[in-house]
């Protein structure tokens, strides 16, 4: 298949991003309103509510700004505009994100309220967007991309066709020089010692495991029967028995390539371009939110029953090899690859059909996702509030 | 035409690409080598759920992917449907 050129936005920090937003980021949950205002107002911004941002404090703050300011310094992101109730946090988010370069203003409700906050963050905001309104794209490599994978509702069929569908693109990616990443710890369990061996350096492979252990430790310490959670309903429904079953069908994914860093939730990598690990949950809005506050600007979800998943900044393309699915929950699939199933596709060929989506996704080709208005932004949270 | 697909040689179960009957006999392609068998089916299997290849003992360890992926506290022999009522997880 000929190979379409792709267009992005290159950042003033030299990352490639393929959408071109402008962002009303809160940094607590009672700064939504403000910022869903200021979003209803100035048309072609987004505003990003969520749960969290207050009395967090330790790893769970550390990861709370860290996916604030990843979130904000995405290349998806054109410039900006941070609310918080109280000044300091504000303003450390902001300045996190300014260290990329782009434009970046940081508003404060206390002492102004609401309707004061809105106003000023509006007047930025339409200064903002209008400027981002004339960037073009221009041409850039597909080594300069980052890509996340993870799979959602999961079945039999993930683990026969769409996965190993994800696992062919991943392959050519990091030949071509991008950088991937994956996660999913927990799910990851009865085939964990298959992606501990495909990491490049032992001290790596001990951080591996170590992050694995703990995730499971914690997990097992609620003393929960997980059969109906991990793995979920659906997943039964849909033919799997076991996490072993699932984590095996869900690692065809990552391809075959040597594993070069660890990353925390949230991290960017540091290591340059390559397969990369991040510590994460299974959840798809989690994790997805995570992957995109690490750098991903493209997202590959292999799904068997059909999950939903989108994210405001990161296009989440779903890929399914579920006869079914494509029939009755069409309007959510971007590539069928259920022919891999009846043997009519071969998996360079399903490979084929994915990484050309990629290619026109890259270049503004909206996902079904994006089509459909979701935009699930959700935090990971380590422990309680204080 | 096959109706399931299993993973490689050695493996205990096969997926179903299609609706299966109960005493319908069903071919299956392993995804490694394109080789093929034949199983009489002993009960339906669902599309995506999995029909036993190979005998396995009680308390056996079950495979797929060449890896394991539970136990069967009961057993279960060719042709049965394989599920959470004959599968168990060997982690949690």
């Amino acid at each position: 298949m000929e190979q379409r050129e792709i267009l992005g936005y290159r950042r003033e920090n030299g990352k490639v991003g393929v959408r071109n937003h402008v962002v009303i980021l809160p940094v607590d949950d009672i700064s939504n309103a403000a910022c869903e205002a200021v979003a209803s107002h100035i048309k072609g911004t987004m505003a990003l509510p969520h749960s969290y941002g207050r009395l967090q404090y330790g790893k769970d703050l550390e990861l709370h700004f860290r996916t604030m300011i990843g979130t904000g310094s995405n290349p998806n992101v054109a410039a900006v505009v941070v609310i918080g109730i109280e000044k300091n946090w504000t303003r450390k988010v902001a300045d996190g994100i300014a260290e990329t370069g782009k434009p970046v203003a940081y508003f404060s409700i206390e002492g102004h309220g609401d309707l004061e906050t809105v106003r000023r963050a509006s007047w930025k905001a339409r200064e903002f967007v209008q400027w981002a309104s004339e960037l073009g794209r221009e041409p850039v490599e597909l080594e300069e991309l980052t890509v996340s994978i993870k799979c959602g509702e999961s079945d039999t069929t993930t683990g026969l066709g769409s996965c190993p569908t994800v696992g062919v693109v991943v392959d050519r990616l990091l030949d071509e020089g991008a950088t991937v990443f994956f996660g999913e710890t927990s799910e990851l369990t009865g085939g964990e010692h298959l992606v501990a061996s495909r990491m490049a350096t032992p001290e790596l492979k001990d951080r591996f495991m170590e992050t694995y252990n703990d995730y499971v430790s914690f997990i097992e310490s609620q003393a929960a029967d997980l059969l109906g959670s991990q793995p979920t309903q659906g997943n039964i429904a849909g033919g799997l028995s076991t996490i072993e079953e699932k984590a095996l069908g869900n690692i065809e994914k990552t391809g075959t390539k040597e594993v070069i860093g660890v990353l925390e939730p949230a991290e960017a990598p540091r290591n340059g371009s390559g397969l990369y690990f991040m510590d994460s949950s299974s959840a798809a809005a989690e994790h997805v939110t995570l992957m995109a506050a690490g750098g991903a600007v493209l997202h590959m979800f292999p799904t068997g029953q059909g999950n939903v998943i989108g994210n405001p900044i990161l296009p989440v393309i779903k890929v399914s090899a579920n006869p079914r699915t494509v029939a009755t929950m069409a309007e959510h699939i971007d590539v069928d690859v259920s022919g891999l199933l009846s043997r009519e596709l071969s998996l360079p060929e399903a490979g084929d059909l994915l990484l050309d989506y990629l290619r026109r996704t890259a270049n503004g080709r909206m996902t079904s996702a994006e089509a459909l208005g979701h935009r699930e932004f959700t935090m990971t949270k380590l422990y309680p509030s204080a | 035409m096959h109706k399931f697909l299993i993973h490689r040689k050695g493996d205990h179960v096969g997926v179903a690409t299609s609706d299966i009957m109960a005493e319908e006999s069903v071919v299956g392609v392993y995804m490694d080598d394109d080789s093929t068998v034949e199983v009489s089916a002993r009960v339906d299997v669902p599309l995506g759920h999995k029909i036993a290849v190979e005998d396995c003992e009680p308390g056996g360890a079950v495979i797929e992917y060449g890896v394991q992926i539970g136990k069967a506290p009961e057993g279960f022999e060719v042709g049965d449907y394989v599920h959470t009522h004959n599968l168990k997880s060997a982690r949690w």
